[in-house]
Parts: C-alpha cells; structure tokens; sequence
C-alpha cells in the first residue's frame, strides 16, 4: 500500500525530469547493454564452435607431433620429431591399439592451384586413401581417390566446396578436368561435400591429394630416412566411451616408437574433440570474466551517477521533503521514496539496455550470418536484478539525507 | 475567563515553554519561558516584532520541533519529548498548516496536493479521493480539481493549502503569516475564509501576522517580545467585527474598531 503510494510518486518524479532521468540512466543502460549483446553474441558463437568441433565426429582422436602446450612446430626452438606412415599404421594395428577402429594420415601445407589463368592459394592435405572414412566426410561429385591411385602415385586432386567455386566459376564438371598444383598438371577426380569454417581453417577452402604422390612428387617432405612426413594421424575410436582408455593405448604404443625415456614428456599430442571444447571453454571462461569485468566498472559508474543525481535532487526538492514531513511523512516514508526513485532509475535503465544489446546481438548476428546470437533468460533476469540492486546500494545515502532533514529547515530553505 | 472555557481541557497548553538555539559558543534564547493555553474553537493571532520568536513558538505548537524545556500538551497529551516519527503522526492527525509561501508541490494538481496528507495518514482509494474532494469545495475550488499550482491565482493556491490543512480533520490549523504573500483583497477574502470555517465548524486557529487588520478577525491577540508572552488581550467578539461591514472596512483601510478587554 505504502510502497505502491511510493513507486507512484518516484515514477511521477522520474517523469518529470525526462532528459535528466535518461542521461543519469545512461551509464546503467550501456553496462546492461554491452553485457547482453556481448554475453548473446558470445553465446552464439559458442553454440557455432561447439557444432563444428561436434561435427569433426565425437570418437576422433588428432595425433600431433610435439606438445601443443610448446606452440605450432615451426615456432620452436628444437625441430620436433615428424610423425611418419609407420606411426599411422602402428596406431591402426588392432593388435598394437584395440580400441582404434580406423587411421588417416594428412600432411598439410599452402598450394597454389590453377586453372585457365586463374589461380588460387588453398591448404593442400595430402592423405591416405581412409581419409574421408575417419573424418566422415562425402563427395558430392565423383569419389576419393583409391588405395590403387595411391600406390601408383596417381597425379589426382580433389577440390573443397570453395576451391570448386573458385575454380569452376561457371559450374562446370569438374571431373577429368585438369588443374595446376603448384605447377604441376593434376586431374581433378571429385568434389567434396561443404563442411564451412572450423578450428584449424576452413576446410572448403582445400585441396587433397594422395600422400604418396604429394611426398614424392610434389612437396617432397620426407625424415632423414625417407619416411613421409605427416602433420597429423587421425584415429577412429569404436566407442566414444573408450577414449581415454585409447588415448592411453595410443600413447604407450607412441612413447615407445619414439624412444620417449622413463618419466619423459611425450614428444607428441593426442588430442579429443572434448580436449578442444575445453581449451575453447577456457577461453570463453576468461572471455566471460572480462565481461564481468567491464559489467562491473560500468555499473559502477552508473551507480555513481544515479547516486549524484539523487543527491541533487534531494537538494532541489528539500522544500518539497519539508512539506511532506509536515504533513505527516515518516523517516522511513521519505526513505523509501526516494529509494524507490533510485531503483526505478537503475531498473528503466536495466531494461532499456537489455533492448538494446538484444536489438544490437540481433544485428550482429543478422550482419555475420554464421551463427544466432542465443539472449538467455539468466542473462537478461541477472542483470535487471543486479541494475535494481545498483540503484539501491547508491540510493541508500541521498535517500537517508533526505529522510533525515529536518522540516523547518526544509520548509525554510530557499 | 474560566467562566469563558468552562474548565475543559484546552487543546493547546504550553508551560514554562523555552526554546534555546546553541549557535558556537553563543546561545539564542528563541524563547524564554512562554505559558499559553488555547481552547476549542478559538482563534489566535500570535503578534510581535520580527526575531521575537513567533515563528518559533508556533513550530513547537505545531510539533515541527520539541522545547528545550517546558511541558506542552495537545489535546491532554505530553508531546514535549517525543521522536521525530511520533511527532510526525501527531501532524498528521492533529494539525493543519497553511505557509506563507503556500508550499504546493508543483506538476501536482490541486486534488494531488490536498490528498497528501491523507497518503501519510494511510488513507487510500475513494475515500482518500473524496475528502480530497470536499475539502476543496469547502474552500470554494470545487471547479479547479485538476488544476496544476501555476494554473492558480496566489489566492487559490492558498485555499488549496487551506483545504490541504483541513483534510485530515485537524484539533488546529496554523497559519504563519498566510497573507503575506497575497494582495490586500485577496487576503481579507482568505480571512473571510477562516473566519468561516471557524464559525461554521468550529475550527481551532493561530495565526502568526504583522497586520493589525488581520489581528481584527481574531477573538484573542498574543504579543510576543524577545521570546515571553507580552500581552494576551481578547477581544469582545461584537457582532460587528465579524459582519461584511468590517471587511469592507479592511478592504477600505478603515479598520473596524474591535472592543478590547485586557487579558488576564
Ligand atoms: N534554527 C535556529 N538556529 C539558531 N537561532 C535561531 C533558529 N531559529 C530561530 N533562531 C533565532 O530565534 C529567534 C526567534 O526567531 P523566530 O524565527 O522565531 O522569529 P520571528 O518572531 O518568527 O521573526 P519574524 O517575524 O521575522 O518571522 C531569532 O533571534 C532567531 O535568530
Ligand atoms: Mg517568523
């Protein structure tokens, strides 16, 4: 009853003094904005990675050379001990590793592809031919190239879904068509399916090709003993539930193959699609402190500035006080009149800034196309509770001043 | 004049009232030992130079502020040393004031302004409307509900403040120099006004003023210097001073001559 009297008056205050009410909300309205339209976009872009790193298939496991704690192998001081063919089919023997359904090997490097004078930079990945079986990955025109093409070192190449674009302008059918790979004539024998970006690049944006023919004939990257160098061995695992369990093989079977001693680091990574959810969760965690941290400051500053202009109006209104008290207003009547006034502020302000980010996360995710930014609930109830809470933490001095003027001085004052 | 009041208790009795204000090192000495006692359906004007104290006593009458020393009792109970919050119900419930400056909240129309004390008094919905509503066509606003303060001649304004101090069916109104901010017509009409509630509903009224004239609409004249009670003279109320007559005779700067009879 009381307090319904009270949020009456402080809205017709607030109401009063429109420009003024919006330029002290001003603070809280940007804090509470860029918060939700950061938070929103944030999320959506989490649900983004999260589907790609989904979509590499959940029983996947990356073998790499050296830790990837150390940074990308060209930045270190000490070259790192390449993976070879004979790893891969180490990891792919189900007498060695039980657990590994299915082995690829991929050696990736720049290429340039042309075709008619047109030329493009593209990632080369030279595989083995099991490459689209691990990665789960079709061919929307023709097929991946056979263990035959690969043993007799076939010059065949097939395009991503850019490349193909990129290339074939027109549509035309790629198959049997001829393409320069750095120089070289190769025939394309298919088109792979759309995957879109993804951690490492995007994908469709490539070129594969045998290992076999790419390590003798094209990039020639082969160890001191005529092994083919590989970036990566991807393993197939038959259960996702045996992960750990075939990380553990994997790395028993490795560390001896590499001659890694007791109590040695590994000399190499195996890395689970959930090891890369977690290292992109970190981010996303520190990502999420900062937008804490900026929450904070500019709700803070939005307080103070409420907090000033209550002190300003309680000035501007001490006659006002005086007759109120007069005519019978309590301490506590004045007090929470004014409290009200503040939350009010804080609580407009709380709302018209989460408008704002949600129009401004909707934009964004309009302008980028790629993924939905996600406004949640939580984010939107936490942050109008901690707004309202603001203006009440800062509302609580001037509100106590003006509750605790004295009437005849109020009356009094000029 | 026992005979007058016929023993009942007064509405307002101050004893040995002092008031002293601790300014640094110097005290002020507002008041030094007041005794008055004001009953039922009189009204007063409180007279004296300025700095003499009116103002002061009639804050502590109308319990804005607590004596430093001295008993007042209002209505037979000692509000003397109560809080703040206590002294504010008893505002609410018992007194009136009308201000000289008038003291209306702007942007708030006259219907909003006289249901303020009605608010504070827990009052709500349409009973809280319709007293409002009264009390303005008591003072003759019936037709200005709606009307912001600025929309208000500096008359109307204070017959809005006078229905504000009504509402709430108050033991007293008090009124520090209510003219004094109001044209020489104006003000005999806002006498004539209390002078009507006093007669028609017997309301108790004090009056600080400097203007004799309004003194003439008084049945008693307080005169106050350096903060004791110097004079307390009723007038015989004749007919005559309270007929048209004497108002036309304010409004023509011939004061109507009051019967005085010294007081006790
Ligand atoms: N809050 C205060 N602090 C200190 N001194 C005060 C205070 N209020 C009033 N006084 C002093 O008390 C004395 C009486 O003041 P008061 O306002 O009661 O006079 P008044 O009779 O109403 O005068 P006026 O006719 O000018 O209104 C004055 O000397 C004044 O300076
Ligand atoms: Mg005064």
């Amino acid at each position: 009853m009381k307090v319904i009297e009270a949020m009456r008056i402080a809205l017709r205050a607030l109401a009063a003094n429109k420009l003024r009410s919006i330029l002290t909300m001003l603070g809280i309205i940007i804090g509470v904005g860029a918060v939700i339209a950061l938070m929103s976009i944030g999320r959506g872009v989490e649900k983004y990675v999260t589907d790609q790193f989904a979509g590499l298939g959940s029983n996947l496991l990356f073998i790499a050379p050296g830790q990837i704690s150390e940074g990308p192998p060209t930045l270190r001081a000490n070259p790192v001990k390449s993976l070879t063919l004979a790893d891969m089919n180490a990891v792919g023997d189900r007498s060695l590793a039980p657990h590994v359904s299915a082995v690829a090997a991929d050696f990736q490097t720049r290429a340039t592809v042309e075709r008619n004078g047109k030329s493009v930079s593209v990632q080369a990945s030279a595989t083995t031919p099991s490459y689209p079986l691990v990665r789960s990955w079709k061919t929307t025109t023709g097929s991946y190239f056979s263990q035959l093409d690969s043993d007799e070192r076939q010059r065949v190449v097939l395009l991503g879904a850019d490349t193909y674009k990129d290339l074939f302008p027109n549509g035309d059918y790629p198959v049997d068509q001829t393409v320069q790979v750095n120089g070289m004539n190769f025939r394309v024998i298919g088109v792979m399916e759309g995957k879109g970006g993804g951690p490492g690049g995007n994908l469709d944006k490539s070129i594969f090709l045998p290992l076999t023919t790419a390590q003798d004939r094209l990039f020639k990257q082969k160890n001191p003993n005529g092994e083919y160098k590989i970036s990566v061995i991807y393993a197939s695992i038959d259960d996702a539930d045996n992960i750990p369990l075939a990380q553990e093989e994997i790395s028993q079977l490795m560390r001896e193959r590499r001659g890694v001693q007791y109590l040695d680091q590994d000399d190499f990574s195996i890395i689970s699609q959930n090891d890369l959810i977690a290292v992109f969760g970190d981010i996303l965690g520190a990502l999420t402190i900062f937008l804490g941290a900026i929450a904070a400051i500019s709700l803070l500053v939005g307080g103070i500035g409420i907090m000033n202009i209550m002190l300003v109006s309680v000035t501007e209104r001490t006659r006002e006080i005086g007759l109120r008290k007069a005519v019978g207003a309590k301490r506590a009547d004045v007090l929470i009149q004014f409290l009200i006034e503040a939350m009010a502020l804080a609580a407009v302000g709380g709302i018209i800034g989460v408008t704002l980010g949600w129009g401004l996360a909707r934009l964004v995710s309009t302008l980028f196309g790629e993924f939905q930014a996600v406004v949640g609930a939580d984010a939107v109830i936490t942050s109008l509770v901690v707004a309202t809470a603001v203006g009440l933490f800062f509302g609580i001095f001037p509100a106590y001043r003006a509750s605790r003027l004295n009437p005849i001085d109020a009356l009094r004052y000029e | 004049m026992a005979s007058r009041n016929n023993g009942e208790t007064p509405v307002v009795s101050l004893r040995d009232i002092k008031k002293i204000y601790q300014m640094g090192d110097v005290e002020v000495r507002a008041l030094r030992g007041v005794d008055i006692d004001i009953f039922a359906g009189e009204v007063v004007a409180i007279m004296g130079p300025s700095g003499s104290g009116k103002s002061t006593l009639m804050n502590i009458v109308g319990c804005l502020d607590v004596p430093s020393e001295g008993a007042y009792e209002l209505d037979g109970q000692d509000v003397s040393r109560l809080k703040d919050d206590q002294l504010a119900a008893i505002r609410n419930h018992k007194i009136g004031f009308v201000f000289q400056s008038f003291n209306l909240l702007p942007r708030t129309t006259a219907l909003a302004n006289v249901e303020l004390p009605l608010i504070y008094g827990g009052i709500g919905g349409r009973q809280r409307r319709q007293r409002a509503e009264d009390a303005l066509r008591l003072v003759g606003l019936g037709d200005r509900l709606d009307h912001k303060p600025n929309e208000l001649s500096g008359g109307q304004q204070q017959r809005v403040a006078i229905a504000r101090a009504l509402v709430n069916d108050p033991s007293m109104i008090l009124a520090d120099e209510p003219t004094g901010n109001l044209d020489t017509k104006t003000s005999v009409e806002i006498m004539e006004l209390f002078q009507r509630l006093n007669e028609e509903r017997g309301i108790t009224i004090v009056f600080v003023t400097h203007n004799p004239e309004t003194a003439e609409y008084c049945h008693r004249v307080v005169r106050v210097r350096d903060g004791l009670v110097e004079s307390d003279e009723r007038q015989t109320a004749t007919a005559g001073i309270y007929a048209h007559g004497a108002l036309h005779g304010a409004v023509n700067g011939h004061a109507p001559i009051a019967v005085k009879e010294k007081g006790v």
